[in-house]
């Protein structure tokens, strides 16, 4: 109907290479750039922004990091969350000792510390696969997180164990801390997360994207070309992890304002995993609509009684939201065990062909 | 078409055993410049551990390999794959989840070189390169005949054009020395008539040396200028087809010898 590429043609390569080759396509982009960057911010209220979309921004960038790391190169992670952990607390170390220097800065150079030590737990992942290399990043969330409760110079030695996080300005207005309004935060966070997602789509589009996923769908051949193993794999967990890392400081300094180690913990961890899993592996749209999912739904699961006019217990709703949520994300998983983003594409699919079936 | 200068690859006294299993014993021949060099031999007779060993991947015990006249004793298959020595497997291994296009473009993986600063934007000379290597690969979809499919996903092609998108992407590499396991294993004659072509036309249009495995006897015989036959990991016979045809030992192996 209207997604129709019927014409569309391309007479150049370059335009055939391009991310985006079908106009519809680069339209629906546009758009969707928009209502994040105009629409929300006009109709969304500060419940709306504040815990919602800051959130999901966050979630999908972490989940955008993790999926490089899955999705485009076949390594399992379960150490997401130590390594957001890593950006936060690296982001809230820097910007103590130096607080002069701007937030931004140091919440960019969070993640290249996150990504340090990502590599050096990437590196067993030459030798082992699978369940086996799972387990092998299980170890770097537990010795991570221990860090984190253990090693008070990572958190000045605050007698609550916690880092919170004080002001910070950009361009004079305040961004970080208690009196940041939340549209100027989430400004800022979706600025972050859409030149980040830019980056990741340019990059797995690429040379790099595709030497990932040779190594990921058959490394023996990806070795026989000429692809060096090592070098690809710590690469997709240093990108990963940088990801992780940014998401973890953009979460407590744009976020949540403070954070204990709890926040950083294997459940964090697994949330992301299932995002991605969820989302589709291998797709960056995935990523985000595996974080709608998780993080959006429950959500609109718990507020709709009250909008419908219900009064419920709190508990009871809350109960419910978990039932509900797990029995859709049951219905998402069987219904299309490769994702959300696979469904999309099939929707997609269906639109270029209809009103024909084929 | 002979002497020292025209050899491409030598293989000398080679041995391979893995734990108590002896894979290859001895084994010598040369592949020249040009040429089409076939190995056959019954299964198990080590013909892929050879492929194997000649492309790095697997080290032997004994024995070296020279290629282009440089001895190497172990190679690791990133510089086999970067001195041009390029494959394809018995069991299709593409690249499942990727287009026939990126499968073949992967295949330029040595030879795009743009930093990942530039990856990261996808501008300046890593765009110029991404155009400039679609440009070859149009050229090896445009030989291979696989146009309609250069967007579909290549774990649902039928098995033919797996292998003929497999041997895409060895040719973008552009290798000096092919290695082609099976590739007509499991193609029906008109398959086979297709690939046989290609082959013939790959080592005469670009020059590539190919060597060979393959179980089809008269593919082989037409195709080749000469063979190798290895039996339980020994050499057997060594020469041009009608030699090979008649050499009573090839005639044992293959059809059987009375006790």
């Amino acid at each position: 109907m209207f997604y129709r590429e019927v014409g569309q043609f391309k007479t150049s390569y370059a335009a055939d290479q391009a991310i985006f080759p079908i106009r519809q396509d680069r339209i629906g982009l546009a758009l969707i750039l928009a209502v994040a960057f105009i629409g929300i911010p006009l109709i969304g209220g500060e419940f709306m922004i504040a815990s919602v979309m800051i959130p999901f921004l966050v979630l999908a960038l972490a989940a955008i990091g993790l999926n490089i790391l899955i999705g485009y190169t076949g390594l399992i992670s379960l150490g997401t969350g130590a390594f957001m952990g890593v950006g936060a607390y690296a982001c809230y170390k820097l910007s103590t000792l130096f607080p002069q220097v701007n937030i931004i800065v140091w919440i960019i150079s969070s993640g290249l510390v996150s990504c340090a030590v990502g590599v050096l737990f990437g590196l067993p992942s030459l030798r082992i696969k699978g369940f086996y290399l799972a387990i092998a990043t299980l170890a770097a969330q537990f010795f991570l997180q221990w860090c984190f409760v253990r090693v008070g110079w990572l958190y000045n030695n605050n007698p609550s164990g916690a880092i919170e996080v004080p002001l910070h300005t950009l361009f004079g207005i305040p961004i970080t801390g208690a009196t940041a309004k939340p549209l100027t935060r989430y400004y800022v966070v979706l600025t972050i997360v859409v030149v980040m997602t830019w980056f990741a789509s340019n990059l797995v589009h690429g040379r790099i994207g595709r030497n990932w996923m040779a190594v990921r769908d058959m490394d023996i051949a990806a070795q026989l070309m000429g692809i060096r193993l090592l070098p690809a794999k710590l690469l997709a967990f240093a990108v990963s992890s940088f990801y992780a890392g940014v998401a973890g400081a953009l979460m407590v300094f744009l976020w949540l304002g403070a954070a204990e180690p709890e926040a950083f913990n294997i459940n964090e961890s697994f949330v992301l995993l299932f995002m991605v899993i969820i989302g589709g592996l291998g797709s960056l749209i995935g990523s985000f609509l595996g974080a709608a999912l998780i993080h959006i739904l429950p959500i609109i699961v718990r507020t709709t009684p009250g909008a419908l006019g219900l009064s419920i217990g709190s508990a009871t709703a809350e109960h419910l939201t978990y039932i509900i949520t797990g029995g859709l994300i049951l219905f998402f998983l069987i219904v299309e065990p490769h994702g959300l983003a696979r469904l999309w594409q099939i929707a997609k699919q269906k639109l270029r062909v209809w009103p024909f079936p084929y | 078409m002979s002497g020292a200068d025209d050899i491409l690859l030598k293989v000398d006294n080679v041995s391979l055993s893995f734990g108590g299993v002896r894979a290859i014993t001895d084994v010598s021949f040369d592949i020249r410049k040009g040429e089409i060099r076939a190995i056959i031999g019954p299964n198990g007779a080590g013909k892929t551990s050879m492929l194997n060993v000649i492309n790095g991947f697997y080290h032997p015990q004994n024995g070296s390999i020279s290629f282009h006249g440089q001895t190497r004793a172990r190679m690791k298959p990133y510089e086999a794959a970067s001195q041009g020595i390029a494959r394809t497997f018995q069991n299709v291994a593409l690249f499942k989840g990727m287009s026939t296009l990126d499968n073949i473009l992967a295949g330029r993986a040595l030879k795009m070189k743009s930093s990942f600063f530039w990856q990261m934007f996808r501008h300046g000379p890593a765009l110029a390169e991404e155009i400039e290597h679609r440009k070859f690969c149009e050229e090896i979809i445009d030989f291979l005949e696989i146009e309609h499919i250069r967007k579909a996903p290549v774990g649902t092609l039928p098995y033919g054009l797996q292998k003929r998108v497999e041997l895409g992407r060895a040719l973008a590499m552009e290798p000096t020395l092919l290695l082609l396991d099976e590739p007509m294993a499991g193609m029906n004659l008109e398959e086979k008539q297709d690939m046989s072509r290609f082959i013939i036309d790959v080592n005469q249009h670009f020059g590539t040396t190919i060597a060979l495995i393959e179980h089809d006897i008269g593919v082989v015989m037409d195709l080749s200028d000469r063979i190798v036959v290895l039996e339980y990991g020994h050499k057997i016979a060594d020469g041009n087809p009608e030699e090979v045809k008649s050499d009573q030992k090839v005639i044992d192996a293959y059809l059987g010898v009375a006790h």
